[in-house]
């Protein structure tokens, strides 16, 4: 039962960070109708650059607060203005093209991003400094960090933030149009082209901060990070609803708790013949599932045949 | 009239004189390939008829049904490690390759369909990702299946796979042929070249056929497609194991030829690579991705001097030549969407569609 709770708490924190990853591409998917390959990569650039500027700011000496704050601020600006860039650059130009170019396009696009980063970084691992020191919560035998409740809390945070936003705010409730249907919102005085970058904006932020988040969780950055990651978070999208903003937070957690559970048992049900080495498989898993069971995903409208 | 039908006959004249010396061209290509740059070219023209394959299959899939599938190269990996399988000493197995070729075709194909069938009833765009997924995902139990019972060898992979033999001929042994030298490269060469023109056969009456025109009415429209009483889901299912049958063959070919498989030769990578070769080449057009796949075989043996170069410019290696390959992959799948989606070779119906948008 401790077990069982241990592995809860960690796929919820896993779940979080998945779910700030699938924000960006449920947005991006509702407002485009694109699969925005490149986002896991955005999200692979924002880790690293947090990375790089946390240790050179920790080597200089600065309080670790101040590290903290550089480094994420460092990682959204660069994600943003990536983000940007990108939808200029490379969607924009095909918005009414075929289906297949602008998919083509975004896989380009992933390509590059990865292979601009591993002639930065290089292709070794890069280890995170140690800033913080790891304090031991222990709550009814569940062993917590305290890295784990604050990365766990800002994800919650954000996401409800996010979600207030695009119910409340004058700039949310032109995304919700523009998802329904751009044509129509551009005809009651919606700037389409404004809300897009808005909505790439806003999903290289959450990105860079989930970034953030997984380099100081494992501790490692890696030039091909984005691409499970990227893959996951895509299959948290998805079983929440892809387009959906609260049925992608879902989706997160879901998957993370999925994932901890599944290959934290696996060993056990199977006798040791299966390892946890096949983690990574779950999550496909679940996705070939959801496809197959429910496409509209758990809290998607009924529009699962074409989307 | 009787001055037309001579003109007639004497373009067909010329048409098979030109044919027959394209065929004694081939023929003659890896003695000269040999003469002119050396064995090792040999080998990367054996490689590169192994992608016209990979490539045509995929054509199928993206060019023809319009489907977007980023992990194709599952498909030549199932179709490697079953021939692997049923002839080396992993298990001891040394069946024939008449039987063995067509049985690795066989189960990629299978695998195409487990994979198509929950996605392909659904939006194109959630096959591009399944197809990712599954292509990693592939590896993954490649890299796994050593234990408890070891059927991959881990990723160790599989040695010792038995070479192509007919009859008594082992294509792996060199052999004299009235004062020639053939060695295993040419023999593979021949091998390959028989292959890659069977597909592109294949390939070209399959474009024209019923079953070509209702998948290019898929890709076009597939809602118009439905509503002419085209049964999308099968016809995209086909169109999914086809390719899927294509990359099983070449697979099993690949095996042969190495002596060797292990999962690092299957990475995404390599399906992006193949992706490339459709997309530079020419969606749909059958010449312009042999096309493709003939230069992007070729592009990493060329990159190959940029790392001296780069030695000689700057005293180091600033950027690794296949970092840089892959570089060069994503910026021209970028670039080839924005500026030519057409392809260099675009295919005929492209280009009506082209003139007529032009027109009108």
């Amino acid at each position: 039962m401790e077990i069982f709770a241990q592995q809860l708490v960690n796929g919820l924190v896993l779940g979080s960070i998945y779910a700030l990853v699938a924000l960006g591409y449920t947005m991006v998917y509702g407002i485009l109708g694109l699969i925005n390959f490149a986002h896991g990569d955005i999200t692979m650039i924002g880790a690293l650059v947090a990375l790089t500027v946390a240790q050179l700011l920790a080597a200089a000496g600065l309080p670790v607060p101040a590290v903290l704050i550089l480094a994420g601020g460092a990682a959204i600006m660069v994600c943003v203005c990536l983000g940007v860039f990108i939808e200029r650059v490379a969607y924009r130009p095909l918005r009414r093209a075929p289906r297949l170019a602008p998919l083509i396009t975004a896989i380009g696009v992933s390509i590059l991003l990865q292979y601009s980063a591993a002639l930065i970084w290089g292709k070794q691992y890069l280890s995170m400094p140690e800033l913080v020191t790891p304090t031991r919560i222990n709550i009814a035998g569940v062993q917590l960090t305290g890295l784990q409740v604050a990365i766990f809390l800002l994800a919650c945070a954000i996401m409800a933030g996010l979600l207030w936003f695009i119910k409340s705010s004058r700039m949310g409730r032109a995304m919700r149009a523009t998802e329904q249907n751009p044509d129509i919102a551009g005809l009651m005085g919606v700037n389409i082209n404004t809300v897009i970058t808005f909505t790439f904006i806003l999903g290289s932020a959450i990105a860079a901060v989930a970034g953030l988040m997984v380099v100081l969780y494992y501790g490692i950055g890696h030039y091909f990070m984005g691409f499970m990651l990227g893959l996951k978070a895509f299959t948290a999208a998805v079983l929440g609803g892809i387009g959906n903003v609260a049925g992608a937070v879902l989706g997160g957690l879901l998957l993370g708790v999925i994932e901890s559970l599944a290959s934290g048992y696996i060993g056990d049900i199977t006798g040791g013949v299966l390892g946890s080495n096949y983690r990574d498989v779950f999550a496909f898993l679940v996705l070939i599932l959801v496809l197959v069971l429910r496409p509209s995903g758990l809290m998607g409208q009924h529009s699962g045949d074409r989307a | 009239m009787r001055n037309f039908l001579s003109m007639l006959q004497a373009r067909n004249h010329w048409r098979w004189i030109a044919w027959g010396g394209l065929a004694l061209l081939l023929l003659a290509a890896p003695f000269l390939i040999e003469a002119l740059l050396g064995r090792a070219w040999v080998r990367i023209a054996d490689v590169a008829l192994l992608f016209i394959m990979l490539a045509l299959g995929l054509n199928i899939v993206v060019g023809f049904a319009g489907l977007l599938d980023l992990g194709y190269i599952a498909f030549f990996a199932v179709g490697a490690y079953s021939y692997a399988l049923l002839a080396s000493p992993q298990f001891d197995l040394h069946w024939p390759f008449m039987v063995v070729l067509p049985l690795s075709a066989a189960v990629a194909a299978v695998f195409g369909i487990l994979l198509g069938a929950p996605t392909l009833r659904l939006r194109g765009d959630y096959l591009a990702i399944v197809t990712l997924g599954f292509g990693e995902i592939i590896r993954v139990f490649l890299n796994n299946l050593n234990r408890p019972v070891n059927i991959t060898n881990g990723p160790q992979g599989i040695t010792l796979i038995d070479p192509l033999q007919v009859g008594g001929f082992s294509l792996a042994q060199t052999h004299t042929f009235a004062g020639l030298t053939i060695a295993p490269v040419h023999s593979y060469f021949f091998v390959f070249l028989v292959c890659a023109v069977l597909s592109i056969l294949i390939s070209l009456r399959l474009e024209n056929s019923r079953i070509g025109r209702a998948w290019a009415a898929i890709r076009d429209d597939e809602l118009a497609a439905a509503s002419t009483g085209i049964n999308t889901r099968n016809l995209k299912l086909l169109a999914f194991a086809m390719g899927a049958t294509f990359g099983g063959v070449a697979g099993g070919l690949f095996s042969s030829f190495q002596g060797f498989v292990s999962p690092e030769s299957f990475h995404l990578l390599d399906s992006i690579m193949v992706l490339c070769m459709v997309v530079l080449g020419g969606m749909g057009n059958v010449a312009g991705v042999v096309l493709g796949a003939v230069l992007l075989t070729m592009l990493p043996e060329a990159l190959r001097y940029i790392g001296p170069l780069q030695q000689k410019l700057f005293d180091e290696v600033l950027v690794d030549p296949s970092d840089l390959r892959m570089l060069l992959f994503g910026l021209a799948l970028v670039l080839m969407m924005l500026f030519r989606p057409e392809g260099l070779w675009p295919s005929r119906r492209r280009r009506a569609v082209e003139k007529s948008h032009a027109a009108g």
